[in-house]
């Protein structure tokens, strides 16, 4: 990965955060048009680029200092007079300190509130376990009702923004810090909520990533490739609801299945491609990159996604050993599935 | 009231350490310096003064218990923590780097000294009312004092905390708010209005105190009332200045998270030394 990107800023560029200003953007250019969106922080405008829709729209622009809990209750008490809030904040408190607010005050109760979930994953990785956040998708995803998209880069998270002011219900969309290299060369490109990329043809194995990891999982299948090995990948964006039939097909069509993501690997994508998987009864050879059930230690981004074997380097040691993986064949796969 | 050497001494350990305190931010990339600045005089009044520590057992059972609640301000904790023996100073020297044992918030099974891993606001002070009535619970004579930032006190955690701790009587807690006037978008009084803040408290039901922060005299002579309260909790409202002790950084919100190149730490070191 590229080092120590935005790690030795000063205070006159600060201000430099290119994946999270694209949201920032894109959102400020949603609100001038629809009057519906109203955007809530809790004391970090600035941090998560929300503020450049207070800087646009500041009458539809509410700052509550540092509360969180109270900032999804009353954005859930805003739809009442049919706004759409966009909250943002950073996803450790979105999701863990609001967490029951989240599930009782949006997901049970239908309300359509936005959550834009800054500085996920080990993203804000010298901050330190209290700012790292490798729980988020597994909470979001237990919460009937809500929608839980990572993407890949800023301008998936663009294209996200856009798509979930519309999307029925409550939607958690979980990017960085705001210093990931883009995927994606521009906003042009198909995206639906729900529905995976497949960004890389490939027979031999399929790597399916999300977030951050999803870069990371087209290099290791370019450096894969290089050796024979033909690898697919998928870039996950939607964990719920989880496009089931393009994981299937990835087990029809190679049978060996690796996901990665900047999270934990309990509760999260790998554990709904998982579920998908034994579903179907048929045998695969799996393994889940992620967080082994730890706290992460503090360091540099890139630095983290390398220890833990999130980077292209630890995917392509996870290609050999799952190539290597024994797995039950059964002949009778094309009825069933 | 402080005799003039007492003073003298503490005044120069704080210079000294908000030097540190710029070193540290330089080489690290960046930090939190702005409200480490603040916050400085009341972390060495307790530490170098007020607190019953003792740097060679950090794990000692009768120690005072001390939680910055505002876990932001690691930067400075780790540096008197250095600078008192807890672990090697050297080591300041990796921080935030990867595979240090510190994080820009401190964790409290890496770094000795500290007795509650905090970076998430709005937790020290309800831990402070379990370690006081923990204490009393055991009989223990140890007290308990918290340091928050003001912008937290926009948490609602921290007025549940402050009901129970006069709820329980833990008068055996004492907690003292770097009142900088600023949160991290902007100041509190256009942000998030706190004002009046010791009334709020009052009204909680503990005793106020409305200081200067920066002055050891008015620290010192406060906690030691705190200390003699036998009835309820204490807050200490400190007024403070974020960024206080380098002229381009003392009220600019900007300065709450930063890094230095070399002229800035020139500049910034200058400053302190020139005392102002
Ligand atoms: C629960 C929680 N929400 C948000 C943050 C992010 N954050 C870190 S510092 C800060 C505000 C800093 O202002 P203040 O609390 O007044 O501290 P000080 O001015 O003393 O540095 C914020 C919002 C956090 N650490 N914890």
């Amino acid at each position: 990965m590229a080092k120590a990107t935005g790690l030795t800023w000063t205070i006159e560029d600060a201000d430099h955060m290119t994946q999270a200003e694209i949201y920032g953007e894109v959102l400020t250019q949603i609100g001038l048009k629809d009057k519906r969106v109203v955007a809530l922080t809790a004391d970090l405008a600035r941090s998560t680029k929300i503020g450049k829709f207070e800087e646009k729209i500041p009458e539809r622009f509410y700052n509550v200092g540092i509360a969180e809990a109270n900032m999804i209750a009353i954005a859930s008490g805003m739809t009442e007079a049919g706004l759409i809030p966009v909250v943002s904040t950073f996803a450790t408190f979105a999701s863990m300190r609001a967490a029951e607010f989240v599930r009782t005050d949006l997901c049970y109760q239908k309300r359509p509130v936005k959550i834009i979930a800054t500085h996920s994953g080990t993203s804000f990785g010298q901050a330190g376990t209290t700012h790292h956040c490798t729980e988020d998708l597994a909470i979001m995803r237990s919460f009937a009702g809500m929608t839980v998209i990572a993407p890949a880069d800023a301008y998936e998270t663009a294209r996200a923004v856009a798509a979930c002011i519309d999307w029925p219900g409550p939607v958690y969309i979980r990017i960085g810090r705001g210093f990931e290299p883009p995927m994606h060369k521009s906003m042009d490109f198909d995206f639906e909520i729900g529905k995976a990329i497949r960004l890389r043809e490939g027979r031999d194995l399929t790597i399916i990533a999300t977030g951050v990891c999803v870069l990371q999982a087209l290099e290791a299948a370019e450096r894969a490739a290089q050796n024979g090995v033909s690898v697919r990948v998928l870039d996950m964006h939607t964990i719920k609801p989880l496009d089931e039939d393009a994981v299937r097909e990835a087990l029809l069509d190679t049978r060996r299945i690796i996901t990665v993501e900047d999270h934990t690997v309990i509760g999260g994508l790998g554990d709904a491609v998982a579920d998908v998987i034994a579903r179907t009864g048929k045998g695969c050879a799996f393994r889940k990159l992620g967080y082994q059930d730890c706290f992460s230690m503090v360091g540099y981004y890139e630095d983290l996604l390398h220890n833990y074997g999130l980077d292209a380097d630890g995917i392509t040691d996870a290609i050999a050993q799952v190539l290597k993986a024994e797995f039950e064949q059964d002949e009778d796969w094309e009825d069933e599935i | 009231m402080l005799d003039a050497k007492e003073r003298k001494r503490l005044k120069d350990k704080a210079r000294q350490l908000r030097e540190k305190i710029v070193e540290v931010t330089y080489t690290c990339g960046g930090a939190h310096i702005g409200g480490a600045f603040s916050q400085h005089e009341i972390l060495v009044a307790l530490y170098y003064k007020a607190m019953t520590v003792d740097p060679k057992r950090p794990d000692w059972e009768d120690r005072d218990r001390f939680i910055l609640s505002k876990g932001h301000g690691g930067i400075g904790h780790a540096v008197i923590l250095g600078d008192l023996g807890y672990f090697d100073p050297k080591l300041l020297m990796d921080f935030n780097k990867t595979g240090s044992p510190f994080g820009m918030h401190l964790d409290r099974l890496k770094v000795p000294g500290v007795d509650f891993s905090t970076g998430s606001l709005g937790h020290g002070l309800a831990l402070g009312v379990g370690a006081a009535l923990g204490a009393r619970q055991v009989g223990k004579a140890w007290h308990t004092y918290v340091v928050l930032s003001d912008g937290e006190c926009a948490e609602g955690s921290v007025w549940e905390a402050a009901m129970a701790a006069s709820n329980f009587k833990v008068s055996n807690l004492t907690a003292i708010i770097d009142r900088n006037k600023f949160s991290l978008d902007g100041p509190t009084e256009t942000l998030m209005r706190l004002e009046p803040l010791d009334k709020k408290f009052e009204a909680f039901g503990w005793k106020a105190l409305s200081i200067d922060g920066h002055d050891f005299d008015q620290i010192l002579d406060a906690i030691e009332e705190a200390r003699a309260e036998k009835e309820r909790p204490t807050v200490i409202v400190a007024s403070t200045v974020k960024g206080k002790g380098v002229d381009f950084m003392e009220d600019k919100a900007a300065w709450h998270y930063a890094g230095l190149d070399d002229a800035m730490r020139d500049k910034a070191l200058a400053c302190i030394r020139a005392g102002k």
